[in-house]
């Protein structure tokens, strides 16, 4: 055993980038909730824009522009789970099983002729003197700009639905959309955007690890990231920063366990492998013991009639 | 025609190929526990069923399943191939061991081949290549190469296959750089490129500069890119996207020539079960091309290892080597038998860690 041998700034900084894919989606699935809507498609929409956004990079030879499809790509997917659940009224467990179904699938076919291609590479954050500092400098100014993007949002979703306007009409909308349909808010509308957002999130998330994290396409890439996130939504108690905070505990044990396999460490791998999951779980069910409950319409189709 | 429908489930993707059964076809079936865009393992099987296909063309149907998961699921896949009427049908990775022999049984006149397993019946064959005779050539390169002396060694699951290749590939390091020291993660998957990627960045942060692998995807191959003045290898796969650097050469598993062989042998009524375990020696292991980020000199050392396990005259686990407790397992110029590496389940010595139970 050689612990020496594992580099805390390094582990910090790369445990950010293991959690970034996680808490883009999570974060998109807590607004979707937040509108009383249970998507369980995240995965799909994720591979769908990691599919997307890796097809783009590679054409037009622009991370960015990869970035941007794989967003509108997750936020036009979702729409198949409007027209299900907004639309016709669907089961939206059913639907959402569908749209990760559909997603794995389609994105196999998509991504056929990308296998093997290196996609072109997103430039570091770069700031002079800053990223040099020792210790600090890797583990906050040394990072790619879409794992800041995902901690702008965090900060945003979270400031939108606790101090704004529009934040208050989406919970109520989730809370109890015949009151809120009574007072004249259009339920089906708000929550059609909620969804789309919530696909765009997935979407920038499943292209944060074909592009940046892996990067490289195969089929089925995302790997159960989506679940994850939607796991994390529910044990987070619908908080942004309880949501942030399970990404990163979630990420940051994934790469701990490996330095601790590759230091040798005299654990038993299998519990190892399994800390990620028992841990992040253990400390939301302990946080969320301020019963904070979930949103009241969570999962309830709207009609107006009714 | 053949119609094939993917159907993805929750619970990991499965699929089921459905087809008409043409009476003079020879119907081959092929279930992989990846996709066959994985670049790696499952894409080199597929290969295979391609040359099965290009050698009989409309003599043969063939079917196949993708991203299996192992264990009993896969017994569904297999049982809805045979009943679909397919004549030979090959399991490929070992997880499907059990799974095949169980259907075996019920369907006696349906003819079994499973990868890299050691369970046979009378219509179960196993088959397999001698990857170890190419961790060889891979320890010697690495061995020469590695500057920090630290060789990360991604492995899947703590199967005898696996430890084989970590064994073989210390040896030969070992014997070329007495100073090496091995690094190794389990990452209990085939395939799960994010899982790889991060394994090997990690092994990478902790001083590694050489990264084998034996998982599927070519994930760590890029962190390895990324990283900079850090050497892999292909896995399964020649996976030359990657060289001449990081990827200096490959262990390319060749499965066509064997899928036609025994394709044929069921067509003329002549299959029986057999274990079939060829090496580099039969073409069933090719070396990918070394590149020119390796120097001549070591280049030559891996060839010329490479030349011996070939023809025979040497073996890679030749004595003497102490098991890694210290107790002794080969003497001095005596060669494992194919049962004991069969049947591996201990790390020679010298390298550290447990083998996880």
């Amino acid at each position: 055993m050689d612990l020496s041998a594992i580099n805390p700034v390094l582990l910090i900084a790369s445990l950010m980038v293991a959690a970034t894919p996680i808490l883009l989606a999570a974060i998109g699935e807590l607004v979707v909730e937040k509108s009383g809507v249970l998507n369980l498609g995240v995965e799909g929409m994720m591979i769908i824009g990691a599919v997307s956004g890796f097809a783009t990079a590679v054409e037009s030879g622009s991370p960015w522009l990869g970035f941007i499809a794989s967003a509108l790509a997750g936020a036009v997917f979702s729409l198949l789970f409007v027209l299900l659940t907004q639309v016709a009224k669907a089961n939206q467990v059913a639907s959402g099983l569908a749209l990760t179904l559909s997603g794995l699938g389609l994105s196999a076919l998509l991504g056929q002729s990308y296998v093997g291609i290196k996609p072109p590479q997103m430039g570091m954050l770069d700031i002079p003197l800053l990223t040099d500092l020792p210790v600090v400098g890797p583990i906050l100014f040394g990072h790619d700009p879409i794992l800041y993007l995902g901690l702008a949002l965090t900060a945003a979703v979270w400031a939108l639905l606790k101090f704004t306007r529009a934040g208050l009409i989406l919970r109520a909308v989730g809370e109890n959309h015949e009151a809120a349909h009574a007072l004249g808010y259009k339920v089906i509308r708000i929550r059609v955007l909620a969804i789309m957002f919530g696909g765009a999130c997935a979407g920038l998330g499943g292209a944060y690890i074909s592009l940046i994290r892996v990067p490289q396409w195969t089929e089925g890439m995302t790997a159960g990231v989506g679940w994850i996130a939607l796991a994390l939504v529910v044990f987070a108690s619908w908080k942004p920063w309880r949501a942030l905070l399970g990404a990163y505990l979630f990420g940051g044990v994934t790469v701990v366990q490996l330095n601790l396999q590759a230091a040798g460490v005299a654990i038993p791998v299998e519990y190892l492998a399994m800390s990620p999951y028992v841990i992040t779980i253990v400390v939301l069910v302990i946080l969320s013991a301020d019963k904070s409950s979930a949103p009241a319409a969570l999962g309830r189709n709207f009609h107006a009639s009714r | 025609m053949k119609l094939t429908t993917l159907l993805t489930s929750a619970a990991m993707a499965l699929g089921l190929a459905t087809g008409a059964v043409a009476a003079d076809k020879t119907k081959v079936g092929f279930v992989y526990v990846g996709p066959v865009g994985d670049g790696g393992w499952t894409y080199e099987h597929d290969q295979g069923r391609k040359a099965v296909v290009e050698a009989f063309g409309d003599k043969v149907e063939t079917v196949y399943v993708e991203n299996v998961a192992e264990g009993p699921d896969s017994e569904r896949v297999m049982t809805q191939m045979a009943l679909e009427g397919a004549d030979l049908i090959f399991t490929t990775s070992f997880g499907y061991m059990d799974p095949t022999i169980n259907v075996a049984k019920k369907f006696p006149n349906v003819r079994f081949e499973h990868a890299t397993g050691y369970k046979t019946a009378p219509n179960v064959s196993t088959y397999s290549a001698r990857f170890y005779e190419g961790r060889a050539v891979q320890g010697t390169i690495a061995g020469n190469m590695t500057e920090s002396n630290i060789i990360g060694y991604i492995g899947s699951y703590p199967i005898p296959e696996v430890i084989r290749g970590i064994n073989s590939a210390y040896i030969h390091a070992k014997k070329v750089n007495p100073d090496v020291q091995f690094k190794i993660v389990w990452a209990f998957t085939w395939f799960d490129p994010a899982k790889e990627a991060d394994a090997a960045k990690v092994l990478i942060e902790q001083g590694a500069d050489v990264i084998l692998q034996h998982t599927d995807s070519t994930a760590p191959q890029a962190a390895a890119q990324a990283a900079g003045n850090v050497i892999t290898f292909g896995q399964a796969s020649d996976m030359a996207e990657y060289g001449p650097k990081p990827r200096v050469s490959s262990i390319i598993d060749d499965w066509g020539p064997y899928y036609v062989a025994r394709t044929q042998a069921v067509m003329d009524g002549s299959w029986e079960s057999v274990m079939t375990w060829d090496g580099i020696g039969a073409g069933m292991v090719g070396i990918g091309e070394i590149s020119d980020a390796v120097p001549a000199d070591v280049k030559e050392a891996a060839l010329t290892m490479k030349a011996a396990l070939a023809d025979g005259s040497y073996h890679a686990f030749t004595g003497p080597i102490n098991k890694q407790d210290g107790s002794a397992w080969l003497a001095d110029g005596e060669t494992a038998d194919d049962g004991t590496l069969a049947g591996m389940n201990f790390f020679v010595e010298g390298i550290e860690g447990d083998i996880p139970q």
